[in-house]
């Protein structure tokens, strides 16, 4: 049960909080120090839109401890409009009607249940998207 | 790293290891142990300066860290220099990499190097879990990706940009397993089809049970010293012709292009350099195939392939023994197993048996170079290995 590994994450898990390069103008997701386009410090934060397409993406049949319950499930590579991959959850969704390039949006959800006395997880899964905006 | 160093030339001069498997009745220190044994013995040697344990996953799934002075003392080498070393599943031939670093940087004479992993003590979803730490903790593993899960992302993509199907990979398992039957070290002896491949249970899909390597136990170990010392020994010669390491993101979703493995061609290149060949002088290549679509992958970042190739070279057969470019020889990592932090010196241990013409019913004729190349995670450590078999 490791409280605070995940109590950093919620800017993240919750808003898709990144940041933006102030050298370059790159849209950065997750955060990092380091802006991966021109090497300059990058700090400013910068919330993300949550929505994108599918770049790629499986359903899970076998899963890791912590996630059986939700068996079958699908996970993506999302694309998002700013730029970055992001890999999440699909969620809603049917998983035969998945493809590549399908417009989805973020909602929040639950993500793991490490049983009946440890953490609930919640953060960030995607969803089909029925309108562009 | 320089490249612009002169350092003393190294050697391979002997190899160990034990069948890949289930080994219910040994444990993680007696794996490693009969691996050092042996490779001892066939390297015919009464000392050892240092001893470099390769190991992604003891911690969690033995309970057990420690393992250079744990494996030391375990082998009658109490008071040596020992120490572990991890990439993830590329950590066997990092501890290659290491050991290599200290004889030819003359800091030590002869070493022994062990990769070792036992993987079947602890139940299914344990293991999964334990190998997803291959990748990034916050932003793969908590959103449920398996270690599967990411390689089966890079396979979808694959098939949609360059348009093949997943029976087109067939061949990659079809090679492997057939090699494998003439391997006493291989976990699995038995052939495979085509229609066997496309009728596999699916595990994520498009991935499923044919693509992929074992969960499996293993130990390999080998004996490194000067070459200067062991020309003329009577036995052929195997020196290593290059050692490169090279990094990328670990996670998929930082990289710009997940399909190019940026470190694979990296390591690959400036092993090349080192050696001073070229892809088309290698004889056999013994590449990291826990999934097929790494196959694919490695043989285009390596050189190979062109750009979306790789999978051509095994519906064409130039994967085979006899072929182009044979791979997997002793059966591959889907084949023979992979115990993950033990496949970086079970890759070299083949390469030196085809080298020194001791591979039997899978030689592959007249090999002068031999390549293998170990993976971390998704291809966030690389570390390419070239050895030349000598007179």
């Amino acid at each position: 049960m490791r409280i605070a590994q995940n109590w950093r994450l919620k800017a993240q898990r919750y808003s898709l909080v990144g940041e933006v390069c102030g050298e370059c103008g790159a849209k950065i997701f997750p955060p990092r120090d380091v802006c991966p386009e021109c090497a300059k410090p990058a700090r400013e934060p910068y919330v993300f839109s949550g929505r994108g397409e599918v770049y790629s993406y499986t359903t899970l049949y076998d899963a890791p401890a912590g996630f059986q319950q939700f068996v079958p499930y699908t996970v993506a590579l999302v694309k998002l409009e700013e730029g970055p991959l992001i890999a999440a959850q699909l969620t809603d969704v049917d998983p035969e009607e998945v493809h590549i390039g399908m417009p989805v949006e973020m909602t929040a959800r639950r993500l793991s249940v490490e049983g009946d006395e440890g953490l609930i997880q919640y953060g960030y899964k995607f969803r089909k998207r029925f309108w562009h905006s | 790293m320089r490249d612009d160093l002169t350092v003393r030339d190294v050697s391979i001069i002997g190899i160990g290891q034990v069948p890949v498997g289930e080994h219910w009745d040994r444990s993680l220190r007696h794996l490693a142990y009969e691996a050092i044994l042996a490779a001892v013995r066939d390297g015919g040697i009464d000392r050892i300066d240092a001893l470099y344990i390769g190991n992604m996953l003891s911690g969690e799934l033995n309970s057990q860290e420690h393992l250079g002075a744990l494996v030391a003392d375990f082998a009658g080498l109490r008071g040596v220099e020992a120490v572990k070393v991890e990439a993830a599943c590329g950590s066997g031939a990092a501890a290659l990499r290491m050991g290599y670093i200290a004889v030819a940087g003359e800091l030590a004479d002869v070493v022994v190097v062990c990769g070792v992993e036992k993987m079947t003590d602890t139940i299914g979803d344990d293991t999964t879990s334990a190998l997803a730490m291959a990748a990034d903790a916050d932003y793969e593993a908590s959103q449920g990706l398996s270690f599967v899960a990411i390689n089966a992302l890079l396979m979808r993509r694959y098939l949609h940009e360059y348009g093949f199907s997943h029976s087109d990979f067939a061949h990659f398992t079809v090679n492997a397993h057939r090699n494998a039957a003439n391997n006493p070290y291989a976990m699995f002896r038995h052939p495979v089809t085509v229609e066997a491949f496309r009728q596999a249970r699916m595990i994520a899909d498009p991935i499923n049970l044919l693509d992929s390597s074992p969960i499996c136990d293993g130990a390999a170990a080998v004996v490194l010293a000067p070459t200067a010392w062991v020309r003329g020994r009577g036995r052929r010669n195997v020196r290593i012709a290059a050692s490169a390491i090279a990094t990328d993101s670990v996670s998929l979703h930082d990289r710009r292009d997940p399909l190019w493995l940026d470190a694979v061609a990296l390591s690959a290149q400036k092993a090349y350099k080192q050696a001073g060949v070229g892809p088309q002088e290698i004889d056999l290549f013994e590449l990291h195939d826990a999934f097929t679509i790494m196959s694919a992958l490695s043989l285009e970042a390596s050189g190979f392939a062109p750009r979306g190739g790789g999978v051509r070279l095994a519906m064409e057969g130039d994967i085979f023994i006899g072929g182009r470019i044979p791979i997997s020889t002793m059966g591959g990592l889907k084949a023979r197993g992979h115990p993950v932090g033990a496949t970086g010196i079970y890759q070299v241990v083949e390469v030196v048996a085809q080298l020194r013409g001791e591979a039997g019913a899978n030689q592959v004729g007249d090999a002068h170079w031999g390549m293998a190349q170990n993976i971390g995670g998704s291809g966030a450590t690389v570390i390419t290995t070239i050895l030349e078999g000598g007179e």
